[in-house]
């Protein structure tokens, strides 16, 4: 943000094709870094709840891999082992990712070179859209030029994936000889996580009292509307933010 | 976990991952290729965007407190009040801190670490 830009101006105007596995490789560099140590450690709670829920290795990694969105993989994590069915199973799933939608939404202006990305290139890329790797990439990418925003995200977020893929099967075969108290402080881990990293993307008032709407809002509507609480508390607590701050800024217009 | 009902242990080892395939990562996957599709007709700066946004961020918001309040595993032992304390005090560390979530994190852990000790050193 405060960096001046001057080096930059030249790669702005067109990056030949191996830039992009320069940026790509710069970005599974920048990936070697706090918010991806501390998802591992979440995701290391978590195949700690695998194990406890009576998931094999091969279920637990597979859910890594393909969910990738921590908040989802606990969801179906207790479907399964709770004998859901598969609809009902999907539904509650579908909706803890609901969030995944917006969050895609918004990175696709920034991650997006007008008239030249590929749709393909985006939805390979629309796989790593976590709380972690989005965070990071909202935070950052606005500084770099366009051309190389796409490939840092994918090789952010494909090195992300694959180490967190890697520690989350060893911890689950190391997860019995770990005392419940280490067990339980890494459960708390993620939830402390997503509250200082998602204040820290936060670039408007408005995403900052959608924030504290939604941590209001959350166990309220979980209470009162549960299975939908999520769906909910992001309609109506992004919605009273984003009106509320509007009316700040520009008044009643 | 029910495997009886249809084919014996093929499909206590097939259900699982069909599961996973059809409820957790096309349950999944299907809002990031709308997000995709839907994105891609967005301004960066407009105010749908805004809004947009605002719901991302109030949903994730709504995970937070649910992990905290309505914990699973073992952490659901502890009492609320101590998850509680131990999460504000680590995010008023991450403001001391200059918004650096590492410290934040540590804190909330040290926090919550130590009362759990301390409480279980009171009740035996």
């Amino acid at each position: 943000m405060t960096a001046p830009d001057q080096p930059e101006t030249t790669q702005n105007l067109q990056v030949p094709p191996e830039h992009a596995r320069v940026w790509m490789a710069r970005g599974a560099r920048a990936a070697v870094s706090i918010p991806a140590f501390i998802l591992t450690a979440a995701f290391v709670g978590y195949a700690g709840l695998a194990r406890e829920s009576g998931l094999t290795l091969v279920e637990t990694l597979a859910m890594t891999g393909l969910v990738w969105a921590l908040p989802s993989i606990v969801v179906l994590t207790g479907a399964i082992s709770s004998g859901m069915g598969m609809i009902p199973a999907g539904i509650a799933v579908a909706l803890a990712s609901v969030r995944l939608m917006p969050m895609t939404m918004a990175l696709m202006p920034l991650i997006k070179v007008p008239g030249k990305t590929r749709t393909w290139q985006l939805l390979i890329a629309s796989h790593f859209v976590a709380v972690t790797a989005w965070v990071f990439a909202m935070k950052h990418l606005p500084d770099m030029p366009r051309e190389g925003r796409l490939p840092f995200f994918i090789g952010f977020g494909g090195a992300v994936t694959s180490f967190v893929f890697c520690m989350t099967g060893v911890s689950y075969l190391l997860v019995e000889s770990m005392p419940g108290m280490v067990a339980g402080a890494l459960f708390l881990l993620t939830p402390v996580y997503f509250l200082c990293s998602l204040w820290g993307a936060a670039r408007l008032n408005a995403d900052r009292a959608a924030m504290v709407a939604g941590l209001l809002l959350g166990p309220v509507f979980f209470i009162y509307l549960p299975g939908l609480d999520l769906l909910w508390t992001g309609l109506v607590g992004g919605t009273i933010a984003y009106i509320g701050t509007r009316i700040v800024r520009r008044g009643l217009s | 976990m029910d495997g009886s009902t249809a084919g014996g242990l093929l499909s206590e080892t097939w259900w699982p991952l069909a599961m996973i395939i059809v409820a957790g990562w096309f349950a999944t996957d299907v809002w990031r290729w709308l997000g995709v599709f839907a994105g891609g007709r967005l301004r960066e700066d407009g105010e749908l965007l805004i809004w947009v946004r605002c719901v991302a961020t109030a949903l994730v918001a709504g995970v937070i407190s649910k992990l905290i309040l309505f914990p699973q595993g073992v952490l659901a032992e502890t009492p609320l009040w101590l998850r509680l304390a131990a999460a504000s005090f680590g995010f008023a560390s991450f403001f001391a801190a200059r918004q650096r979530v590492f410290v934040g994190v540590l804190a909330a852990e040290v926090f919550l670490v130590a009362g759990w000790l301390l409480l279980d050193a009171m009740a035996s």
